[in-house]
């Protein structure tokens, strides 16, 4: 019994050595001069670490701005999708109403459906109303991708919220609105902001529609991608890493939730 | 003001700004894909854009692909999981740290994976040194081209396991916490080896959530498109990556629309064959 | 004055009634405890009272004004719930405080108050800190100086013993009987533990499926229950019946005209060779007395006697009622004359 636990652990040992191998190759080719990135055959450790590729990458005409430009975008989605999610999640939690299951029905497939694919005819209609091109365009797109995680999220925090907390404070002389922001929004904050994380690393990510929905207002991705083809390999591996160390920071700060984020219990 | 005056209203006005929102942004633009796949300004109705997809040279290739490639990734990713499931079930220490490692992934764009493994499976990258050290090639190889079709395949292969095997594994652990201990236990106690506990008693209270995963993950697996170009560029076309060149390329929506829509109906198809072939019978949840 | 007048109340969930126009009256400072089983809708009656449910009908008055249209905040009452409900992100202090600082009272006053009532509760020395680092029988004494700290009109207490391990719960009982008597204030207390019920009430309400069966001080809910159901639910063991008039005779009891059923609590019976002739099919042994269960006709009897009676399991012995302890029952299960002597 023993033993085989023993067993059990080296393999999860090994799988995991294995699972961060990738990350480790882009880390060190973004973190190693564009010569020992060529050189043949490849040594395992970094010969010498250096800024110059990651340098190099960072003043390129145009990634700056495409830094900028994801940042924005991501911002603006993990603004919308918690001031939208929030309150629904709230509604979810908190009350009985007709159409409730539907409601949640429709999250849950919302959350399994190829939504970027959507902004296709999206080009159209946004050139007309002017936000083609425009950060809040592409985060409006990135805000319907992350919005069902973030109900889903905020509804199973609110549960996880006696109600009780909130009928002591009304028979203590608490209105509701001022129960809602002196009880249930300082116990719910912590996991609120991981969904806000969530939801910017969602943005942060996202290639289709912000390639689709943009020309000179590229984010990063869309920036990537659409340089993908002309672009050395020392570039495009600099740009890869740049693109995976805020994510991997941020789905650090936001483990604990993944559950409420993808389990099927949804409650 | 009375007391717990209706409060579906208050209900309701929560939840409206989320339904207004996803309304303009999914229902809306799923409606305008499919009027957009199927009519020509000026021309009213007309199959010609369908037509014309069906006729592209790059049509079959990349829905050839694209099956294949789910169909080859999806069941890997499910047993891995299951496998990785286990395993944080049994080891004695460290779950919180294996579970953040398989799931890194999760955090990391489709872009930002492939270019991860072009760093190890390019023509200068690790997997060839490997080979050189085992003196199986001299010179570095370009893998990821049309020329080695079947080494491209797996390359992307192995990059989409790595990538999205941990959207099946969180789904997986989240479904197998909610099975209580006992049950496992007692069939131990009555003499269950690990394997047929796993294959008796846990797989099928597993059900539910093996449905809902496959469904999730197959869906996803048909929108595969940035890790194909960053490790293969044109050399291996995929559905989405053909939207997106009618759309960029031959800017032509109304094609690009057919293939949206294409991908949509092979998702719904393939969540009805899940609902089917998984059926979950009611009573069997307790 | 604070009185609590409940008028008619009716509330249905989903189509189930739940209070079916149910009335209560409890006196300025009295202790008004609501007892029956899970699923009575004692809990809901509370509710309501405090605000938190809107009736259906009916009318809630405090102190002769109604409130039923007031929300919670402004009924001036205080709750106390079955999980504390103690806000864990509030120091003990900040929680104690919490009422009077939504009331806007002043620094000082509200200072003097949180003290008094920590002190009250011997929570004192906690002041500073956090729910979490308190155990289950503290975090009780912070509600119950969370509402006493505001100086209500009305408390309304929900099970507030029942998350307590037995011994704990022996002891709070005993602590809070003093202490709401001196602070006197209109309480009403929500429990279905009945030992606790008849110890703290100066009434018991017994509800059952949305009505109450029986509103009066504890010894006559026990001596004289108005109903069968109120006898068969208080009592350890309950009050017993017997319905075959066949039996009466043998027991000694003489029913008056139109009683169909004959109620005796099994410590009013007693062993004698002359009564009606029983087995013991168990004999149980609880201390001070030994229980035993009998066959009787083609039910059971339970009788309390005063441990050390010689009586073996298997054993045949006979049985007689104190006549003066008979209770009769007629058709309709309802409790048979004047219902005791009158106050």
């Amino acid at each position: 019994m023993k033993r085989s636990a023993e067993r059990q652990f080296w393999m999860a040992s090994a799988l995991a050595l294995l699972w961060l191998m990738p990350v480790y190759a882009i880390a060190v080719s973004a973190l190693s001069p564009e010569a020992d990135l060529l050189a043949w055959p490849k040594s395992w450790l970094p010969a010498a670490l250096s800024w110059e590729t990651l340098r190099f990458f960072v003043q390129v005409a145009g990634v700056w701005d495409a830094v900028i430009n994801s940042a924005i975008v991501a911002a603006l989605t993990m603004v919308f999708s918690i001031a939208l999610g929030a309150p629904a999640g709230y509604s979810l939690a908190r009350f009985h109403f007709k159409g409730q299951n539907l409601f949640r029905m429709l999250i849950v497939m919302t959350r399994a459906f190829p939504l970027a694919i959507l902004s296709l005819p999206l080009v159209t209609r946004f050139i007309s109303v002017g936000l083609y091109d425009t950060h809040l365009g592409v985060a409006l797109v990135h805000t319907a991708l992350a919005l069902p995680f973030s109900i889903l999220v905020s509804s199973s925090l609110f549960m996880g919220i006696p109600r009780e907390l909130e009928e002591a404070s009304w028979t203590l002389g608490c209105g509701k609105i001022r129960s809602f922001a002196r009880i249930v929004l300082p116990l719910a904050l912590p996991g609120l902001a991981a969904t806000m994380i969530f939801a910017f690393v969602v943005s942060w990510n996202e290639v289709f529609a912000a390639s689709v929905l943009t020309l000179n207002q590229r984010t990063l991705t869309a920036f990537l991608f659409a340089s993908l083809e002309e672009s050395p390999l020392h570039f495009r591996l600099a740009g890869g890493f740049f693109l995976t160390v805020p994510s991997l920071v941020f789905i650090f700060a936001v483990r604990k939730y993944l559950f409420s984020m993808w389990g099927i219990s949804d409650k | 003001m009375k007391v717990g005056r209706s409060p579906e209203w208050v209900a309701y006005g929560l939840i409206a700004p989320s339904v207004v929102f996803l309304a303009l942004l999914f229902l809306w633009p799923l409606t305008e894909t499919a009027l957009m796949a199927f009519r020509e300004p000026g021309r009213g109705w007309t199959a010609v854009h369908l037509r014309k997809m069906i006729g592209d040279l790059n049509f079959t290739v990349s829905l050839k692909n694209t099956l294949l490639l789910v169909a080859a990734v999806v069941p890997v990713q499910l047993a891995l999981a299951l496998g990785m499931a286990s395993l944080l079930d049994r080891i004695p220490r460290g779950r919180s740290v294996f579970l953040y490692i398989w799931t890194v992934s999760l955090g990391i764009s489709d872009l930002a994976a492939g270019l991860a493994w072009l760093s190890i499976l390019g023509d200068r990258g690790y997997f060839n040194t490997i080979l050189h050290m085992a003196g199986i090639v001299d010179q570095p190889v370009n893998w990821l081209s049309y020329r080695h079709p079947l080494a491209l395949f797996l390359c992307i292969f192995i990059a989409e396991v790595w990538r999205a095997t941990a959207i099946v594994l969180v789904i997986v652990v989240a479904g197998w916490q909610l099975i209580p201990r006992e049950y496992g236990e007692a069939a131990e106690v009555l003499g269950a080896s690990p394997w047929q506990k796993f294959r008796r008693v846990t797989l099928p209270l597993l059900k539910p959530t093996v449905q809902s995963a496959l469904i999730l993950r197959t869906v996803l697996a048909f929108e595969v498109f940035a890790v194909v170009y960053a490790l293969a560029g044109r050399d291996f076309p995929v559905l989405v990556g053909e939207a997106y060149n009618w759309q960029g390329a031959y800017q032509n929506t109304h094609v690009a629309s057919a293939y949206a829509l294409f991908i949509l109906t092979i998702s719904i198809a393939a969540t009805f064959v899940y609902l089917k072939a998984l059926r979950v019978r009611r009573e069997t949840l307790s | 004055m604070s009185d609590i007048c409940v008028e008619a109340i009716q509330k249905a969930f989903k189509g189930q009634p739940v209070l079916r126009s149910l009335s209560l009256e409890v006196k300025d400072r009295e202790l008004c405890v609501l007892l029956g089983p899970s699923g009575c809708g004692k809990t809901t009656l509370l509710r309501i009272i405090a605000g938190l449910e809107a009736a259906d009908g009916g009318s809630v008055s405090i102190g002769g004004s109604r409130v039923d249209r007031l929300p919670p905040q402004r009924r001036n009452l205080a709750m106390v719930f079955q999980n504390y409900a103690v806000f864990p992100h509030m120091t003990i202090r900040e929680n104690i405080a919490f009422g009077l600082r939504m009331k806007k009272a002043a620094g000082d006053l509200t200072e003097k108050r949180v003290q008094s009532a920590a002190e009250m509760m011997q929570i004192g020395n906690l002041l500073d800190r956090y729910p979490g680092q308190l155990s289950g029988g503290q975090r009780q004494r912070v509600a119950v100086a969370r509402s006493l700290a505001v100086e209500p009109d009305v408390l309304l207490m929900d099970e507030p013993l029942s998350n307590l391990d037995a011994l704990l719960r022996l002891e709070m009982r005993s602590e809070l009987k003093a202490l709401l008597k001196e602070r006197g204030v209109t309480t009403i207390y929500v429990t279905h533990d009945q030992t606790e019920a008849l110890s703290l009430a100066d009434r018991i309400a017994v509800m059952h499926s949305g009505g109450i069966e029986q509103y009066d001080r504890p010894e006559r809910i026990y001596r004289y229950p108005a109903t069968v159901m109120v006898g068969g639910f208080i009592g350890t063991p309950p009050m017993n019946f017997v319905s075959d008039p066949a039996l009466f005779a043998g027991l000694g009891a003489s029913p008056p005209d139109g009683a169909v059923k004959l109620g005796i609590r099994p410590e009013d019976l007693q062993i004698d060779a002359t009564g009606l002739r029983t087995r013991a099919l168990v004999v149980e042994m609880l201390g001070a007395s030994l229980q035993i269960t009998a066959r009787l006709g083609d039910g059971l009897i339970r009788v309390s006697v005063p441990a050390g009676s010689p009586v073996l399991s298997g054993q045949e012995f006979g049985l007689r009622a104190d006549g003066d302890k008979c209770r009769w029952y007629d058709a309709g299960d309802r409790l048979m004359g004047e219902g005791g002597p009158k106050e």
